[in-house]
């Protein structure tokens, strides 16, 4: 088994192909990988609550630990409170932290 | 220090064009925060974050003169990480493309830059705990 | 250590840097011993396509020379031993056949990617 970090920076609403990244996370957890995925950027705008779109619901489900970066989120007006069932907040120094522990990270 | 970790960076970005170019930077600081001895490998339009002909500007819109806008210069944010990492034991070896320099007319880049080959960028890597590519798009 | 390069991003400065920047680089670091594979996915698949012409550019009297040939540097690759597979999920969505494409690729389902990057020490999307 090995350690993934997939850091998502797209948004499904501009690309088509975050779901695709989406899959892989899902799909690296179903072989028994540990996964972050990790959200930055506008990648944080598919995790409020009311998204009309709920694929990081099916990501969370496969087993994959899903966060979005503070400093995104409030840049955006998005509070903490009103994330997606399954997505956390979380410092960048967690990037760095995965880094540093070794696992395979991919940016999308 | 028992946990100094090496990380390498590739980054492609021009500056102001696009957040990536923030958070990589964003990320650099808080690796050198830790003392982390840092690689950066700067390729295509990556190799103008350290420009040294970076200017600050005054914002009209804003109303705003030079010094009350403080425009943020990349340039700055580099030698920035540079003097932290120092500062708390590690060290940022940062390489620009140096065939990306040529074409884009970037060789004045701010202290600490040394120019260098795609060779550089894999050596970074296999001297490294981990290594983040940050591509463009 | 080996490392696999995912190239997405497709003719995105080629005509300005006669290549694409990250095939270029892959070359690069495969002539300085780098032991390395490519993906091509999403619309990066179309530079395994055999057809790929650019006709000559002129900018007034500026007549520009040797413009990108991307398949043969796809080729080129291969030749030097670096693995290049493909995604046939990405193909099929562009509509691109197999008989359109270049000699000695690996296709991969997308579904299959997960076991492909479990090779690699490191996996670098570009």
């Amino acid at each position: 088994m090995a350690q993934y970090l997939l850091i998502e920076s797209r948004d499904p609403f501009d690309s088509n192909d975050v779901q695709n990244f989406y899959g892989l996370a899902s799909g690296l957890a179903k072989e028994g990988n540990e996964v972050t995925l990790f959200l930055v950027q506008n990648g944080v705008l598919a995790a409020r609550q009311n998204a009309r779109f709920a694929a990081l619901g099916a990501v969370a489900s496969a087993g994959v630990e899903i966060l979005a970066d503070d400093f995104s989120l409030d840049e955006r007006g998005i509070v903490t409170g009103g994330l997606a069932s399954g997505v956390k907040a979380a410092p960048l120094d967690i990037v760095i932290d995965q880094l540093a522990q070794g696992r395979k990270a991919i940016w999308h | 220090m028992a946990d100094k970790k090496t990380l390498t960076f590739a980054l492609m970005d021009a500056p102001y064009e696009n957040a990536r170019s923030t958070t990589a930077l964003r990320l650099i600081n808080i690796a050198a925060k830790r003392g982390y001895d840092i690689n950066v490998f700067a390729y295509e339009g990556a190799v103008f974050l350290p420009f040294a002909g970076q200017q600050a500007h005054p914002n009209p819109v804003h109303g705003h003169d030079a010094e009350q806008e403080d425009h943020p210069l990349p340039r700055e944010w580099v030698e920035a990480v540079i003097k932290e990492a120092a500062k708390n034991g590690g060290k940022v070896d940062w390489v620009n493309c140096g065939l990306c320099v040529d074409e884009r007319g970037a060789g004045d880049a701010v202290e600490g830059v040394r120019r260098g080959t795609p060779g550089d960028f894999w050596n970074m890597a296999e001297s490294s705990d981990n290594t983040l590519v940050i591509p463009t798009k | 250590m080996k490392a696999l390069n995912i190239i997405e991003t497709a003719y995105r400065g080629t005509l300005e840097e006669q290549d694409d920047t990250i095939v270029w680089l892959t070359h690069a670091l495969k002539g300085a011993g780098a032991d390395l594979d490519v993906l091509l996915r999403a619309n990066a698949v179309n530079y395994a396509v055999k057809a790929q012409k650019v006709a000559p550019l002129s900018f007034g009297d500026r007549q520009q020379k040797h413009g990108p040939d991307i398949a043969n540097d796809i080729a080129g690759l291969i030749a030097k031993g670096v693995g290049v597979y493909i995604v046939k999920d990405d193909l099929a969505e562009r509509g691109i056949s197999d008989d359109e494409l270049i000699d000695g690729l690996s296709p991969v389902s997308r579904d299959g990617l997960a076991k492909l990057l479990d090779g690699y020490d490191h996996v670098w999307h570009w």
